[in-house]
Formats: structure tokens, sequence, C-alpha cells
């Protein structure tokens, strides 16, 4: 009886019912949407850092992210680090901003990351069309086929000039996308080094560090770093950590994201509130009866968040489809939303809450009902 | 207590026939706050026993609702002494106040109090599922006190589908679903014309006689008369008399009673 006392409830009033249902609506998307985004750029802004095959990174004391490593280690470092107790590899991998000039004029600002991927650095991810061998040969590149446009070029074969430089590109990537929006030219490192304008020399924004299985990465870290001078050792972890914080937070769009998604929660949670307040209100007469006849107030409760929890399902169930029919829309932006099981499970949970805190309002108008009005009506 | 003892010799064989199943003792309620304080009860003892049909009578004000809030453990007594069915009601909780209404007494409201979004079969279920009765056999209980009122036929209509006197008979059946041993009814006639209203009070009698409750309502209506075994009178907060029905005498003659007192008024 208390489901259906709830439901009756709630679909009395049709009109309340879907104010109800647009305030969560609205919290699950707005939440949804910024959560989601603030996913997508977290992807974006560590994804090569993931997919990088390493387990400790060596970088110029102080590179806040992945593009921002500068070009100052050498061979040296490199010996060092290799004679270091633990080491299994080490592979030097090149990251700079520089200016990519399109084929029919104008010029764009791309990251070039260099490596060879065959020594176990990062790989260019999700190649979609063509190989690492396609992007060994003569002047090649993989470019990502989201900025084929941006790039001014069609896609594989078509040429550019990077420098002085000529590049081709040799195979496409799928959804490589960038947050400071350069788009990313996966090359071999030493054809790296020459369109950064380090021809012939040894220099590497990042060395990239595979102990033997079984050592202590943390030990291995510390040997390192009483190695090598002015430099950084972070885990890989840390430095996923370190990029989300730099772009994330010290440029505030993190803030803004997060601050946006708690926006949503805190004017769903006042909408939900206030409809379920005013249907416990209109209902009140109706409490007071279950009072009179014995219901204990914890009855009362119960039909009470049985009503905020049939609005939260609904509502979510109807937000959900929203929001997933908005991050379908956005997959082809620069700045796609992600959503994941995590996330939605998460939305879910979000949604609960927020309809039983609302609901503490209409809990506390009915725990002060005196049942004695049932007498004066 | 004294006021009592003057009743008529009837009154006091009948207590003594069987133990009170509600007792009240120097009741004194105060309503209202600071300067708009009123003493709705002055003072007042009743008991009620098994089996009988009380009507609770006096004029507007005097403060029949505020006793019938008190004897229903709805409302507490600013003093005075409260026994439901062997439970001293002082001291006790909101929620085990709800307890003992639950477990010893059924409502009637003048206006019925029906959930207007549940059928009339789920309002006598409600009742029941309160006290954790749920499942088929209560919902076939419930069915057979609707029957027992007459509405096996309206079992899934809505109060807005029913009549006033099937509405008060469907809020007769939430009453007694529960096989309480008190019916408090506030005006239950009140709402309805003489047909009806016959119908209705015709339904608390049988719910005293035939299974032993005790009920007790409160009324203006002359017409509710017959019905009653015992009528208590109740002036300014004080009670002011009690007329019972002698034994084997016709419900006319109570009404003739009623009559003489008015008439000496
Ligand atoms: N909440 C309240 N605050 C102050 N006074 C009240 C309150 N409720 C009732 N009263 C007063 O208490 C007295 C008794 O009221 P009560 O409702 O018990 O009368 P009643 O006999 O049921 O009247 P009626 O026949 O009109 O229903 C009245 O004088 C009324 O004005
Ligand atoms: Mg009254």
């Amino acid at each position: 009886m208390i489901f259906t006392l709830a439901f009756r409830n709630l679909f009395h009033d049709r009109i309340r019912l879907a104010v109800t249902l647009v305030g969560i609506l609205f919290s699950i998307v707005l939440v949804a949407v910024q959560l989601g985004l603030y996913l997508g750029a977290s992807r974006m802004i560590t994804a090569n850092i993931d997919h990088a095959d390493a387990d400790l990174w060596i970088m110029p004391f102080g590179a806040k992210s992945f593009e921002d490593g500068g070009l100052l280690m050498g061979t040296r470092e490199r010996h060092q680090a290799l004679a270091t107790p633990g080491v299994a590899q080490v592979t030097p991998l090149v990251v700079r901003f520089t200016e990519w000039r399109k084929p029919e004029g104008g010029s764009t600002r791309v990251v070039v990351v260099g490596t060879d991927a065959e020594e176990g650095a990062v790989k260019p991810l999700s190649l979609k069309t063509g190989t690492w061998e396609d992007i060994k040969a003569p002047d090649a590149i993989a470019v990502d086929e989201t900025y084929l446009k941006d790039l001014g070029v069609d896609g594989i074969g078509d040429t550019a000039q990077i420098g002085p430089s000529r590049v081709k590109v040799g195979a496409l990537t799928s959804g490589v996308r960038s947050f400071t929006q350069s788009p990313y030219v996966y090359t071999p490192l030493s054809r790296a080094r020459s369109l950064v304008g380090a021809e012939g020399s040894d220099l590497a924004t990042f060395h990239l560090v595979k102990v033997y299985p079984g050592q202590d990465v943390e030990q291995v870290r510390t040997s390192l770093l009483n190695r090598l001078e002015g430099a950084e050792v972070l885990t890989t972890e840390e430095f996923h950590q370190r990029s989300l914080r730099q772009w994330l937070f010290r440029t505030g769009a993190g803030v803004a994201l997060i601050g946006g998604a708690l926006l949503g929660i805190l004017v769903g949670t006042v909408i939900v509130a206030q409809t379920l307040y005013s249907s416990t209100k209109d209902h009140i007469n109706e409490f007071a009866t279950l009072r009179a006849l014995g219901s204990s107030s914890g009855y009362i409760h119960k039909v009470i968040l049985t009503q905020a929890g049939l609005s939260a399902v609904i509502g979510y169930v109807l937000g959900m489809l929203l929001a997933l029919l908005i991050v379908l829309g956005s997959q082809s932006t620069p700045l796609p939303i992600v959503m994941t099981p995590q996330l939605a499970a998460g939305l879910f949970t979000v949604t609960v809450f927020m309809c039983a805190i609302s609901a503490v309002s209409a809990i506390v108008k009915v725990t002060k009902i005196d049942p004695a009005t049932v007498f004066s009506r | 207590m004294t006021r009592k003892k003057s009743a008529t010799p009837a009154a006091t064989e009948s207590n003594a026939k069987s133990e009170p199943v509600l007792s009240a003792t120097n009741i004194v309620k105060e309503l209202g706050r600071g300067a708009g304080t009123v003493m709705a009860l002055k003072g007042v003892d009743l008991q009620l026993v098994p089996g009988e049909l009380t009507l609770l009578m006096g004029p507007s004000g005097s403060g029949k609702t505020t006793l019938l809030s008190i004897l229903g453990c709805i409302m507490t007594p600013t003093s005075g002494e409260l026994t439901v069915a062997g439970t001293k009601t002082a001291g006790l909780s909101p929620d085990e106040l709800a307890v003992l209404r639950r477990d010893h007494i059924g409502f009637i409201f003048q206006s019925y109090n029906l959930f207007p979004t549940l059928s009339a079969l789920e309002n006598v279920r409600i009742a029941l599922d309160v006290r954790g009765q749920k499942g088929y056999e209560a919902a076939r209980r419930c069915e057979e006190v609707l029957r027992e009122v007459g509405l096996g036929h309206r079992l899934r209509n809505f109060p807005g589908n029913l009549s006033g006197g099937e509405q008060q008979r469907v809020a007769v059946a939430r009453a007694i679903v529960s096989s309480p041993s008190i019916v408090l009814a506030d005006e239950p006639t009140a709402a309805l014309d003489g047909e009806n209203g016959n119908a209705v009070m015709e339904l608390l009698a049988r719910i005293a006689h035939e299974q032993g409750r005790s009920v007790l309502a409160v009324t203006h209506d002359p017409r509710t008369l017959p019905y009653a075994d015992r009528v208590v009178r109740i002036e300014d907060g004080l009670i002011v008399g009690e007329e019972r029905r002698p034994e084997g005498l016709d419900a006319p003659e109570i009404t003739d009673l009623t009559k003489r007192r008015k008439a000496h008024a």
C-alpha cells in the first residue's frame, strides 16, 4: 500500500509530476554534460601519458604537462638512467609545439610527438588507417582524422610542411583529440627532432623508463633522482594527475565544469524539494488521517520517500535518455562528452541522493502534523 | 465520579456487567495559547463499556470534538487520567499513542477523510497495512467488511464516485476492519441525509451490539437518538447529564427522555 499511495499521490497531480521530472531531468542532463565534458577533457589531456608503456617518466624539472616539457635532455641522461639498477629500458620521447604550414597556405600550431614505438614509448593511439611501418616511410607522419580539415589536408598521401621540411600523411588515428586544440603529429624520433629544429641532436623531452619485472618502482625512482641532476622522475600516475591539475585546475576549466555540475545538483534538489513539499502539503490531511489510524511516523516517511524514489527513477531514466542523445551528438565536436557506466551509476546515486535530500523538508512537514486536525475539516 | 453516580441506576448496573474498556477521569483540556486560551474541558469523567452505543450530545463549542480527540489518544489532556484497554496514556510518546490507537481504536469522521486516490477496497486495506497486515488474507478481510456494510458491489470505486452515505460506510468499514474494541465517531451523520444517516447509525448500533464493541458517537442530530443505548450530555466542557435506555425499552423511550430534559431546561 505504501507504493500504491506514493504512486497515486505522484500521478494525481500531473502538472506537478511534470515539474518534478523536468527538475530531475534538468539536473541529470546538466550534471551528465558537465561531468562528461570533464571526463572527456581528462581523457584528452592524459591520453598520451596513459598509453605510454612506461613505469617512470624522467622530465625536466617542473614540466607541468605532456606538452610542457621542452627539449633539454640528451644521451647523457639516457645513459645515466640506463646505468641505474633495476632499469630495463629508457626510451626518449620528443614532444614539441611547432608550426604546420597548410598546402593551400596558412598555418596552424601542432604538437609533434616523436617516438620510436618499437622501443616501447608512446604509440600513436588507435591507428585507424595505416601502420607504424607507414609512418617510418620517408617524410611520413600520422595525424588524427578529426583534424584533417584544420590541417588543410584531405587524407593519406597529402603533404604539408613543418618548418623547412615536407611531411606526408602516412597514417591516420581516430579519436585522438588534443585539449590544447593543437593536433598531435606522430612521427619517428629522429624525424621529430628535425621537424622541431633539433636535427641530428640527441635531445628529448622525456625519457620513459621501464623497470625490470618485480622491481620496486619507488626504489628505482630514488636511485634515478640521485643520478640525474635537474630532472624530475614521476610515475605514470603522478604525471597523469599533474597534467590534469595543470589543465583542469590551474586554468579553471575543471573548476567551471565541476561547479556547473554542483549547480545542477543544487537546482534539481531545490525543484524536487519544492514539488515534494507542496505535494505533501496537499495530502497533509491524508497523512493526518493515516496518523489517526495509528500508522507510525515511519510509515508516513516511507510514503514520502517512496514518492521521492519513484520520481528519482522516472526522472533518471528520462534524463539519461536525453543525456545519451547529447553525448552522441557531441562525438564529432572538438570536445566530445564521455559517458561511462561508472558515470551513469554515479548519476543514479546523485539522483537518488538528491531526491532523498528533497524529501527532508516534506518529512519535517509531516512530522509536525497534529493528528487532531482530522476532526476539524 | 460523583456526577456519574448520580446517573440512572440502570447505568450503574450496566457498568457492573462489563469492565470499561476506556476510562477517563477528571479530564481537563486547555486549548490555544496566551490570552486566547480556552478551557475546552473542565474535568470530565467518562467510561465506555463493550457492546454499547453511546451518544455524546451538546451545543456547538461545548467540547465534544475535544473530548473525542482525547479519548482517541489523538490529543493529550492538560490534566486528568485516561486508561485505554488497560493502558494508562499518561507520558506516552506520540508513536506509543499511535500504537494504542492502532491496536484499540477505530475512527469515523464527519467528512469521511477517505483517500481520494485510493479505491474503496484500498481505503480499507490501508487501515490494515499500517498495522503490518498485508497480502491476500488482509484483502479478503477488507472485502468481507465492505460487504458487511453493504458495499460488496462498490469495491473498486473511488470515493469521488461514491455517494456520501457510501463514503461514510467505507469509513465505517475502515474503522472496524482491524476489530478495535473502541469506535469513536465525530458527527458521522452530519453530512448525510436522513436515509443515509439512519443507515450509518444502524451500522454503528450493529457494530456495538453484534460485535461487542464500545461505540461513542458525537452528534447534534436528534434522528440518531433511537439507536443509542446511552446518551451523555456535555455543556461548556462539563458532563451535565447522562441517560440510559432502560433494559427492554425501545428506542423511542430514550427520545422521550431527552425531550423531557429539554423541556426541563
Ligand atoms: N485550537 C484551538 N484553540 C483555541 N480554542 C479552541 C481550539 N479548538 C477548539 N477550541 C475551542 O474549544 C471549545 C471546544 O471546541 P470543540 O471543537 O471541542 O467543540 P464541539 O463541541 O466539537 O463543537 P461543534 O459542535 O461545533 O463541533 C470551543 O469553544 C472552541 O472554540
Ligand atoms: Mg466538533
